[in-house]
């Protein structure tokens, strides 16, 4: 009898583990048919000229990307820069204080700037940023973008630290590590991992935003790297070339699609040479 | 903080000895200052995150404020949505919402917990494993406005197919139903990634104790992973559920468009992130756009309430 | 192509030498061709993106942008929130039409005003109905239902659809109204033109509105709609262009909407570029007034030679003229800024 308990129970751990795979294979599915979508028409499209030269109107040959790659490149440098300092100290202060009145609250507010839609936060930083100085310009966008960015980080930063065996931390202190270097030197690089899948997800999300950049950075058929002035970024120029009328322009906004994601593809890569290189366990 | 004297002209052992001393006793004053600027930092920008949600909040409410005068309640049980008569009723928007959201977490569940679990325990490493770890940031990186092609293009006349073979009278493709299916994709990365994470830190020890008991590898996971990283795996699921009230783009092409209530899942609905953002722009009056504000307020306050019962639930796990 | 973007880079930090423009999404293809051609030709960068009618009119108002387009014009609540008056220009003319799903059809169908004021109030359901078949004698129509397709955002599109709907049905005027958003009686809404077309090729049977050089482009099926003459017209530049060709008033913002020309299509309308009168304002030097007056004075009469080829109708000489007498108005410190036309 207890034999046959035995095959059960390792059926059944069998079974799961077959479960899980197929569930997890499955969500390849989709996504193989996204680039599939995407790769189809885009991939006439891409050549030297279209990653230099700046956008043409419908029907003149040669049009480009130029300015929207250059365009995202500078938002979203500026919106991590804002960001990831806030987010990973955010993160280390509610790790650090799983009580208290304050940790609470953020917490609290962590959790609903997640859940705010990205036209809300576009339109708070219309009215914060944009209006009052009168102008639209790349840097109100990084602002609206790099508070998107922020739920992310916390909570990914925060999670992390939490698993961390307190037996590491009270070493360090017993050692007479002072606070401050206990968490630079040795929590935050065993932590590094989960801080940084942190910390590409967030930029993996707003790099495909558009809501936010409507009000904000608002776009410019021009390249230009001045970031008190309206700036092109990526997706904007997909939304526009994929709502037009024209046939031709789709196809650019497929082509755009395919260098988004490369992008967060060789965004990814190089994340991994760099933790290689600290010899951290990813 | 002890003045630098000068260096005694004479070294010998003694002067070494107090040198020294002097010397550490400046650091030891000067990493406590370090500390408590670090200290300092760390709850200013805890107060940071939460000035930042209240700045929201107070912009949200002073602009609202001319429509919250005209309609008062009968914002939130209105039904009927004309912007021609200055009538605003969010309810129908507000259903959708929620139906899509709530429909697009469930589906999406099995799938983020077993990439969690496939790539926190079973595949951890490998080439494999970064394949698919790659794969799901991917999912994340893709532009909304690609997902409402690609769903307009492909899901919605899968979904027309299903509906003409469940029998229904307007087989439109389009509704509540599909617009869920192309968020539930849209958000896995967030509670998968979160939650390989937990599982990839449960202390080895932990597991090796169990499988010491004659665990099998499900038993563990089911009786050693999951109940340690319940409080993470929880928390990346409301990531998940964030990011599906708050998606805009792929909804609005793909749900429809209707503001009469919806009857069913396959009816068309609308949300309110899609009505905001669809007429934002155009939103001609001042009433109309603090309206449409007063439903940014709406979303906002709906994500408050929810995150509240989510953290509750997240205690009772932590302290179980 | 390598030395314009060269060209670019060296003046991007000429900040007062840009112009910065939004608004109606419909006149975007147009503006791009024509903003290209000025730059080539002028050295002066035009930013225009296209957030919408209404968009263009409060982006004017909150004075981040230097002028605005608009398929709509600004109506009086705008007018009294705007810090000061507003010019319309009128700058091309545009047409709305009929596309429809019925492949079954070998004749191009033909509507009526009533007949389609029924249909959007959702009061003709089948495709077979009298009152259409009474318009369209020599072809069967299918017994299917009827899937009405309109936009779910906010649109000038929609706003010159609605209008003529009020104008030539009461009941539509008592029930629903015009607007760029409204309360659709009936149908499915779809985002853009781009998701109103979707909507119409994947279901059998559905007709929806979107703008003509849209329909153009995509090749998609549009309906003859009976004008106030009786005649069935089809959309076109040629159509069109009768019914802009009116007497102009000082303003320029005139209805083109159900037209009383005999050969002209009745649901056409003007797109107006809109600037202040006043140039004189805040981070607003004479400088930038100067080339903003030049640019649109070029755009009334150069540019509108890129029209035909993109499906939209160029200005009358009655239209240009008023334009120049409006942008003959515009001042800088009272001091009227184009002493020239080109």
């Amino acid at each position: 009898m207890a034999v046959d308990n035995v095959r059960y129970r390792i059926g059944k751990s069998k079974g799961f583990r077959a479960l899980t795979f197929v569930f997890a294979i499955a969500c390849m599915v989709p996504l193989t048919a996204i680039l599939f979508f995407i790769i189809r028409a885009g991939i006439t499209r891409i050549n030297w000229h279209f990653l230099v030269n700046i956008p043409r109107p419908v029907g003149e040959k040669g049009g480009g990307i130029a300015n929207a790659l250059v365009g995202s490149v500078i938002i979203i440098a500026l919106a991590s820069v804002i960001a990831i300092p806030i987010g990973i100290l955010a993160g280390i202060y509610l790790s650090e204080n799983r009580t208290g009145r304050l940790a609470y609250w953020c917490r609290l507010a962590v959790d609903i700037l997640q859940g705010i839609p990205s036209i809300v936060i576009g339109i708070i930083a219309y009215f914060w940023l944009v209006k009052p100085l009168g102008g639209f310009s790349a840097l109100s966008g990084s602002a609206a973008l790099a508070i998107m960015m922020l739920p992310v980080i916390v909570r990914s930063t925060e999670e992390t630290l939490k698993m961390l065996p307190p037996s590491l931390k009270e070493a360090a202190f017993a050692l007479g590590m002072p606070f401050h270097r206990v968490v630079l030197k040795v929590i935050l690089p065993v932590g590094i991992s989960g801080i940084l899948s942190g910390i590409m997800l967030s930029i993996a999300r707003i790099t495909g935003e558009t809501a936010p950049l409507l009000f904000t950075a608002f776009g410019n058929p021009y390249l230009t790297a001045d970031i008190t002035a309206p700036m092109q970024s990526l997706p904007l120029l997909i939304f526009n070339y994929a709502t037009s009328p024209y046939n031709d322009w789709h196809d650019l906004a497929w082509g755009a699609s395919m260098i988004l994601l490369l992008w967060v593809l060789f965004l990814n890569i190089f994340t991994k040479l760099i933790s290689a290189k600290w010899k951290v366990q990813l | 903080m002890p003045t630098s004297l000068p260096a005694p002209a004479i070294s010998t052992p003694a002067v070494r000895d107090t040198v020294n001393i002097r010397r550490r006793i400046r650091r030891a004053f000067r990493q406590i200052r370090t500390e408590t600027v670090f200290k300092q930092a760390l709850v200013i920008s805890g107060l940071l995150l939460v000035i930042l949600v209240l700045g929201i909040l107070l912009t949200l409410i002073t602009q609202s404020v001319p429509s919250i005068r005209l309609l008062g309640f009968r914002f939130i049980w209105g039904s009927t949505w004309n912007p021609v008569k200055d009538v605003y009723g969010a309810f129908p928007f507000l259903l959708g919402t929620l139906l899509t959201s709530f429909l697009a977490l469930l589906i999406s569940i099995p799938f983020s917990m077993a990439i969690a679990i496939f790539l926190g325990d079973y595949y951890p490493t490998g080439w494999f494993a970064s394949l698919l770890k790659n794969a799901v940031e991917l999912i994340a990186a893709v532009p909304s406005v690609i997902y409402g092609f690609w769903g307009l293009a492909v899901l919605v006349p899968m979904v027309r197919g299903l509906e003409v073979r469940l029998g229904m009278q307007q087989p439109l493709g389009v509704g509540i139903f599909s617009a869920s299916l192309i968020l539930s994709i849209m958000i896995i990365p967030y509670a998968a990634s979160l939650g390989r994470s937990m599982i990839q830190m449960v202390p080895g020890h932990l597991k090796e104790a169990a499988y010491g008991l004659g665990a099998t590898r499900w038993e563990m996971i089911r009786h050693v992973v999951l109940p340690y990283t319940r409080s993470g795996l929880f928390a990346g699921i409301l990531l998940s559920l964030g990011r599906a009230l708050g998606e805009t783009m792929a909804v609005t092409m793909i749900i429809g468009n209707s503001s009469i209530l919806p009857k069913n899942l396959f009816a068309p609905g609308n949300t309110m992130a899609s009505v905001i953002a669809n007429e934002f722009t155009e939103a001609d009056k001042t009433v109309y756009l603090s309206a449409l504000i007063e439903l940014g307020l709406a979303l906002f306050l709906v994500t408050v309430v929810i995150n509240i019962i989510g953290k509750k639930i997240i205690d009772r796990l932590t302290n179980d | 192509m390598v030395s314009l973007g060269m060209l670019s880079l060296l003046s991007c930090s000429d900040r007062a030498h840009q112009l910065i423009g939004a608004g109606s999404s419909f006149d975007n293809p147009l503006f791009s061709k024509m903003f290209y051609s000025y730059f080539q030709s002028r050295g002066m960068k035009v930013n225009y993106q296209s957030i919408g009618s209404g968009g263009g009119i409060s982006q004017l108002i909150n004075r981040t942008i230097d002028f605005g387009a608009s398929d709509v014009p600004m109506n009086r609540e705008q007018d009294s929130l705007s810090p000061a008056k507003v010019l319309h220009v009128p700058i091309t003319v545009s047409a709305v039409v009929l596309s429809y799903n019925l492949p079954e059809l070998k004749d191009t169908l033909c509507l009526s005003p009533q007949v389609l004021a029924g249909l959007f109030l959702g009061k003709i359901t089948h495709w077979n109905d009298t009152a259409i078949a009474r318009l369209n004698p020599g072809i069967t129509l299918p017994d299917i239902p009827v899937v009405i397709a309109h936009r779910s955002d906010g649109s000038g599109t929609t706003h010159i659809f609605t209008s003529y709907l009020s104008r030539v049905s009461g009941e539509w005027d008592d029930k629903v109204g015009r607007g760029s958003s409204i309360n659709w009686p009936a149908g499915l809404g779809g985002k853009g033109n781009e998701g109103v077309a979707g909507l119409i090729r994947q279901t059998h049977g559905a007709i929806g509105y979107i703008e003509l050089a849209f329909a153009m482009q995509n090749k998609m099926a549009f309906g003859k709609i009976r004008n106030r003459a009786g005649r069935f017209i089809t959309p076109g530049i040629a159509s069109i262009s009768e019914a802009a060709d009116i007497k102009m008033p000082a303003d320029g913002k005139a209805t083109l909407a159900d037209t009383d020309a005999p050969g002209g299509y009745p649901i056409s309308s003007f797109s107006w570029v809109i600037l202040y009168k006043e140039q004189d304002y805040r981070r607003h030097p004479k400088e930038k007034a100067d080339n903003l007056l030049r640019l649109v004075d070029w755009m009334i009469h150069d540019g509108q030679r890129y029209s035909s080829e993109l499906y939209y109708a160029p200005l009358s000489p009655a239209a240009v003229r008023a334009g120049e007498a409006i942008l003959g108005s515009a001042t800088f410190d009272g001091n009227p800024i184009l002493t020239h036309h080109n």
